[in-house]
């Protein structure tokens, strides 16, 4: 049971990471260590964020 | 930096650079396990071999390359340094950089750079046998295709990710640099043609295919909305939902092929055209959340969960290859789904899968800024490469598995085929390989499509192959559902490449323009955006109509030229990393990939010049042009066309395929002589030329190695 439970959990921490879903964890954590006194963003508006940073970028995919 | 001292010095080398006992005897079992596998392939004539000693083979390839022909170029050429910080410590800003785990980089590396590329070329190439495809594919890999991905990322990430059009134009200069970027972008307007073009063929008068695909955009458009206004951020929960949503759709699609609805989702190649052209534009002037980037997801779920069923599917099924290992084709250089004998046209028409020149810009760009440690280019550039390169020996084992006589009747051009199985099957036999009517309607009525011949373009081939193994494995009730199952994942990723091709042609010609008139080079200017958008549908637009409106075939006329284009793509990276190893003073080293780029420069310059010079009317553009204007002016019809406006199409369709090909060669020339003149000059100067890299910046940050109390086999070295 154990086992299982630990394959999900390694399942479900990969998938997390690789979407980009564990993103705003990471910058939370950042923006609390250089910027201690300003609030972080809330989920919503660091989504809204990443939406317009991506809108510039070039995808990289390929054939 | 030397990375440590060398062990043949009589110092007391490193205890990692000693190969224990146990890794000994490993990697002797793996190398024989390869070897006895690459026996089997090579000397079994006339019987059935199993698909398994293919998957063997390949893998044991694998491992040894990766084991010591990566970790040299790591260690000796590269001298990838743990101590120095990567762009990503240095420049850590949470979100564009950031030292990222290798194991999940190498994931989003490997989503990037695999698409519809590596399921394409193979399943056409299995036209000359099994084995010519199986020995590129992995000596190509090995050699080339990794090689050439590691080490752009390598001098990418030296450079704090800089794109390959910048670096040619710092280390080149101007003339050269400009070349590259007008080349980059014609070769991924024909890329893009290309691959809508397998879709237009995969989903034509299929009701099936047609109505599962075309309920991705709604899928995608819900995904979009509810990521950003229902669950912020939750992006595995709505993949999940997406995934199960598309399971649903394909199930749908079945339902409605056998209802009354089927006659609205039956389309002509043309209407498709028109279709992928709005869509192709609507999807790049939309904002990225509402389609792109939900259908991003969709595709990377899809893309890594088939290919792993797949590797399963065909180590449990180990199929039997029905192919022949080298068919006459590949001498005689007449087969019908492409043109050319087995040098050079082999190696263009496997271009994904064994050296694919797109990669290079996917590894400089977004993968270098996120590396945590140098090493990890490895496993990031040189692993996920090995990794697409299984896939396209999967999709090689696909269309092996199938009768020849049914390959055949799949993927000829129409014009030869004829409109019914009854003619198929005369074409078949024509050929030298025996196929009955009643078995190509009994395969398409197995799998509910109403006719699979003619289905060129690789993705019904693949589809049926996949069908095969996986109603092996699963039951056989369920054929019908693999197929279509195998359709969507491919049109899926091809949909995503439209899109995203389409996204990233725009930032290049608005980038271009721009130095012409500023304001079509800002970002935020709608009214630019839209003209640049248009201009670049415009331009795959034309040539995806014209392939499918060509009485030859489109795929065989056009795949060439896109296999081309893509290896002459190869042909700068390399020909920009062999300069750039010169002028910091590796001269020494620089055969690394001194040597495929001389190997691909042949390749794609013999292939290339036959294209646009060969006398046969079968190969080359203006000899068939020729041909078919004669017979136009006096009046006559020739084999593939039906009237005289067929006759005209082709006479425009070669003029226009022959200039396009000897500019592609005219834009590589100059690059490459561009490139000799600089190492030359390096050489000349005789001690390293100022370096563009980053300045050194000691490392804070430990990396895996380090963290590991029991290092892998091998893995210290």
């Amino acid at each position: 049971m154990t086992v299982v439970r630990r394959a999900v959990g390694v399942l479900l921490w990969y998938a997390r990471e690789l979407t980009g879903e564990a993103e705003y964890d990471r910058y939370c954590d950042r923006h609390r260590r250089h910027h201690p006194h300003a609030p972080v963003p809330t989920r919503r508006e660091y989504q809204r964020m990443r939406t317009l940073w991506r809108e510039g970028e070039s995808p990289g995919r390929c054939c | 930096m030397p990375a440590s001292a060398l062990p043949e010095t009589g110092r007391p080398a490193p205890e990692k650079s000693r190969m224990s006992l146990k890794s000994l005897a490993l990697w002797t079992g793996v190398a024989l396990l390869g070897a006895v596998a690459w026996g089997v392939l090579a000397l079994s004539r006339g019987e059935e071999i199993s698909a398994v000693w293919l998957v063997v083979a390949a893998l044991g390839s694998y491992a040894i390359a990766y084991r010591f022909y990566s970790g040299f170029i790591a260690r000796r050429v590269l001298q990838a340094d743990d101590g120095r910080a990567t762009p990503a410590e240095r420049l850590e800003d949470g979100v564009d950089y950031h030292p990222t785990d290798r194991r999940v980089l190498f994931g989003h590396h490997f989503a990037a750079i695999a698409g519809a590329g590596p399921l394409v070329g193979p399943v056409l190439a299995a036209q000359m046998g099994y084995l010519p495809g199986t020995v590129w594919i992995i000596t190509g890999v090995i050699f080339a295709g990794a090689v050439q991905d590691m080490i752009v990322l390598f001098l990418s990430m030296r450079r704090d990710g800089k794109s390959l059009g910048q670096m040619a134009r710092d280390e080149i200069g101007r003339v050269g640099g400009a070349a590259a970027l007008i080349g980059v972008f014609a070769i991924m307007i024909i890329l893009l043609a290309v691959l809508a073009m397998v879709v237009v063929n995969a989903l034509a008068e299929s009701p099936w295919g047609t109505f599962s695909v075309a309920m991705t955009i709604p899928i995608a458009l819900f995904m979009g909305f509810y990521l950003r206004y229902l669950r912020p951020g939750r992006v595995v929960e709505t993949s999940v939902i997406g995934v199960a949503l598309l399971l649903l759709a394909i199930l749908g699609g079945g339902w409605i092929q056998n209802s009354s609805l089927a006659e609205y989702f039956v389309w002509s190649p043309e209407t498709l055209v028109f279709c992928l052209v709005g869509y192709g534009f609507v999807a790049s002037v939309l904002p990225v959340w509402m389609l792109l980037a939900p259908r991003d997801y969709l595709s990377t779920f899809m893309k890594v969960g088939t290919i792993a069923l797949m590797a399963v599917g065909v180590v449990i099924a180990a199929p039997t290859l029905k192919a022949g290992a080298v068919t006459e084709f590949a001498h005689t250089g007449a087969g019908p789904v492409f043109a050319g004998s087995l040098f050079p046209f082999l190696f263009i028409t496997i271009a994904c899968g064994a050296l694919s020149g797109f990669h290079a810009l996917v590894s400089s760009g977004t993968t270098p800024k996120l590396i945590q440690k140098e090493s990890q280019v490895r496993l990031i550039g040189y692993g996920s490469m090995l990794t697409e390169s299984f896939v396209a020996v999967m999709a090689l084992i696909a269309a092996c598995v199938l009768e020849p006589g049914l390959y055949y009747a799949m993927n000829s051009p129409a014009a030869l085929l004829g409109p019914t199985a009854q003619s198929a099957a005369e074409a078949v036999k024509g050929l030298g390989f025996a196929i009955t009517p009643d078995q190509l309607t009994a395969a398409a009525k197995a799998v509910e499509e109403q006719t699979l011949v003619g289905r060129s373009g690789g993705a019904p081939t693949l589809a049926v192959g996949m069908s095969e193994i996986f109603s092996s494995v699963f039951g056989s009730g369920l054929k019908a559902f693999w197929y279509h199952f195998a359709i969507m994942f491919e049109a899926l990723f091809i949909l995503t490449t439209v899109d995203a091709g389409t996204r990233v042609g725009r930032f290049m010609l608005q980038d271009m323009l721009g130095n012409v008139w500023k304001p079509i080079g800002r970002v935020t200017w709608k009214p630019g955006i839209w003209i640049t958008s248009a201009l670049v549908v415009g331009a795959w637009g034309y040539f995806l109509y014209a392939g499918v409106t060509d009485p030859l075939g489109g795929i065989k006329q056009l795949f060439p030229l896109f296999g081309i284009a893509n290896q002459l793509l190869a042909a700068v990276a390399l020909a920009v990393t062999t300069t750039m190893l010169v002028k910091s003073g590796k001269a020494r080293w620089a055969w690394v990939t001194g040597a495929p780029l001389a190997w691909v420069v042949a390749v794609t310059f013999t292939a290339g010049w036959q294209k646009v010079f060969s006398d046969n009317p079968k190969i080359g553009f203006f000899a068939q042009r020729d041909v078919y204007a004669d017979a136009a002016d006096a009046g006559k019809l020739l084999p593939g066309a039906t009237d005289l406006d067929d006759m005209h199409t082709i006479v425009v369709n070669n003029t226009v395929d022959g200039v396009l090909m000897a500019v592609f060669l005219l834009l590589v020339t100059i690059v490459l002589v561009n490139c000799a003149v600089v190492c030359v000059r390096a050489l000349r100067a005789g001690e390293p030329l100022p370096t563009t890299e980053t300045p050194y910046v000691a490392s804070r940050i430990e990396g895996p190695e380090s963290r590991d109390t029991k290092p892998l086999v091998g893995a210290g070295s």
